[in-house]
């Protein structure tokens, strides 16, 4: 039962993961940048849900709606001032601009409220536990998993139904021919940091519900996880990042569960390194040739 | 009187540099340095060590790597072991902070045969965030608590180390290795095409490149007392990016002068420690917005002085397209 117990555990950590990871995904699939501001993006979400709550006193749907209509104008905003200029730069300096920014959200946070952390509302979802065949399980965890199952679904609709989703798809297969068939290639790239930094912030918001505990550094080692959960999936690939952010909880989950809890941020990083010796592609990719 | 035109730079240097030793020595020993100089000296040092062993992965040889700061911890805990657990001298200690830190970069330069750009990057942060896990789950180096170790950095020390880096990386660029390596950041696959074995000269310049992060390492540890894993998270790692970054990506004398400059406005920011990572960040982003190739781009200080070029004619890769 201990075992099952910690698989849900995981499958709710993982959701989490899920969420951002599909940022991660999106963006590089569309773009090929790192984005390595994703995990502060999260961040923010997380705050802007948490002052909604304990500021404007509103439940936990608006706070989420809230988060992730910031988080899409702060996306935006991000690849329109910092990213956009160097779309034709080199890898080096993409990578090292991204890194600049995550340090820039992260830090103009501290300046501006501290660096002490906040403690999240907790009687924002039902409380009480549920026992499903001896297994107790919160409702809480019940919602997490439900709210981002939601959320997933939207964004598969989105991709797959409407008409930003397909310019999306588009550019990610070819941005040139894309252009060259009529599509905005600059707004469909910022839509994908919207969609993508949506996801982000209600990642955060359900993150601050499950874990009580934020601060302006968060957003580093959920978001290096979540890059992490992408790779695992195959980079580029919607449903590889679900799957791949829900494997990472799991794995997770059953590391702290057979004792080792303290190595658990060290286990994503040697998958990390083991996918990328043995499978580069990530689980669901395919390996493509390298053209000269 | 030729031979002296062509060595007189190399003799002009010997003399400046011994001169400048003995210099510092000298205020160090007459007691005129106050231990806040001495304290800030010794950091630029370390710094330099840093940025121009990274300088040698990114600048010359084109891999992205930002998780220099888990080979400085390598170098740290090894030397700590070295003369606190094992009582050994601290010249031991040094050697084998080179070693341990040069066995951590071929291990992470073997899995970069086959991961290029944004893969290697991540793998290399993976890489240093793992060596910082694992510290802080050895109890034998003392956990998260860290270790304490005894003073024995001192200037000479310092310097030999300094010198012997730079020496041995400047040297390294301007032989056959170093143009290969050259080659292999403008372009790897012509690189390949043209017969260097691309595989072997990544791993060798990760492999000296983490040697002398270790040494630097070793040097830091027996400065500072203490060690704790938490010294040698990510934000130190990008600290030393930003040396070789605003230094100018291929510029050795680029990344001295960022590392001393960036340690001396530091230390003044040091109260004011979101300020300083805010100035860092917008620095990083602005100049890579605004001159992706860093201050110096590829052109060596040297380059600058005009009898200099005259004398050393196409050996100083001080034009932009460096492998014509």
């Amino acid at each position: 039962m201990e075992l099952i117990q910690q698989l849900v555990n995981g499958i709710s950590l993982g959701s989490i993961y899920a969420l951002i990871a599909l940022g991660y995904t999106m963006v590089y699939g569309i773009v090929r940048l790192i984005n390595f501001a994703h995990g502060d993006v999260f961040m923010i979400g997380s705050f802007v849900g948490f002052y909604a709550v304990t500021m404007l006193g509103v439940g936990f749907f608006p706070a989420l709606l809230l988060a992730m209509a910031a988080c899409a104008v702060l996306g935006v905003l991000i690849e329109r001032i910092a990213y956009k200029p160097l779309r034709n730069a080199t890898r080096i300096a993409v990578l090292i601009t991204a890194i600049g920014v995550s340090l820039l959200i992260e830090y103009v946070m501290i300046y501006l409220r501290g660096a002490q952390p906040e403690a999240y509302p907790g009687a924002l979802l039902p409380g009480g536990n549920i026992k499903l065949f001896g297994v107790v399980v919160s409702s809480q965890s019940l919602f997490i998993l439900g709210t981002s199952l939601a959320l997933m679904i939207l964004l598969q609709f989105i991709v797959h139904r409407t008409k930003i989703g397909k310019a999306m798809r588009a550019v990610s297969h070819d941005a040139e021919a894309a252009r060259l068939m009529g599509i905005n290639v600059d707004n469909t790239i910022s839509a994908t940091f919207a969609v993508g930094s949506a996801l982000a912030g209600a990642a955060g918001v359900i993150f601050g519900i499950y874990y009580t505990k934020i601060d302006p550094l968060m957003g580093i080692l959920p978001g290096l996880k979540a890059f992490v959960a992408a790779v695992l999936g195959g980079i580029g690939i919607i449903p590889g990042a679900m799957v791949g952010g829900l494997l990472l909880g799991v794995i997770e989950s059953l590391v702290s569960g057979l004792g080792y809890s303290l190595w658990r941020d060290g286990v994503a990083f040697v998958i990390l390194i083991l996918i990328l010796i043995f499978r580069p592609a990530g689980l669901f990719g395919k390996n493509v040739r390298e053209k000269v | 009187m030729a031979t002296w035109k062509r060595t007189r730079g190399f003799w002009v240097s010997i003399i400046l540099v011994f001169a400048f030793f003995a210099v510092v020595q000298w205020l160090i020993a007459s007691g005129m340095l106050n231990i806040f100089y001495v304290n800030t000296l010794f950091f630029m040092a370390i710094n330099v060590i840093l940025a121009v062993s990274l300088h040698l992965i990114i600048g010359i040889t084109g891999q992205f790597s930002i998780g220099h700061a888990g080979f400085f911890a390598v170098g740290a805990y090894a030397s700590a072991i070295m003369t606190m657990k094992l009582q050994l001298p601290f010249a031991v200690g040094i050697a084998a902070a080179g070693v341990a830190a040069a066995l951590a970069g071929l291990l992470i330069g073997v899995p970069s045969l086959r991961l290029k750009g944004d893969y290697l990057a991540i793998a290399t942060l993976g890489f240093g965030e793992i060596v910082r896990i694992a510290l802080l789950n050895i109890d034998y180096v003392g956990g998260a608590s860290g270790m304490t170790v005894t003073h024995m950095t001192t200037w000479p020390w310092v310097f030999a180390c300094l010198l012997a880096t730079i020496v041995v990386i400047a040297n390294f660029t301007n032989s056959t290795h170093g143009r290969a390596c050259i080659s292999i950041r403008e372009d790897e696959i012509a690189a390949d095409a043209m017969g260097i074995n691309t595989t072997y000269y990544k791993v060798a310049a990760f492999a000296i490149g983490s040697f002398f992060a270790g040494i630097a390492g070793a040097l830091y540890a027996h400065h500072f007392y203490i060690i704790q894993p938490s010294n040698f998270g990510f934000l130190k790692s990008f600290d030393i990016l930003i040396f070789v970054v605003l230094g100018g990506l291929g510029s050795l004398s680029g990344a001295v002068v960022a590392a001393v400059l960036l340690t001396v406005v530091s230390t003044f920011l040091q109260n004011y420690p979101e300020t300083r990572m805010i100035i860092y960040s917008l620095v990083l982003i602005l100049v890579m917005l605004y001159r992706p190739k860093g201050l110096m781009g590829t052109k060596e200080l040297t380059s600058l002085f005009k009898w200099r070029k005259a004398a050393q004619g196409g050996m100083n890769h001080d034009n932009k397209n460096t492998v014509a």
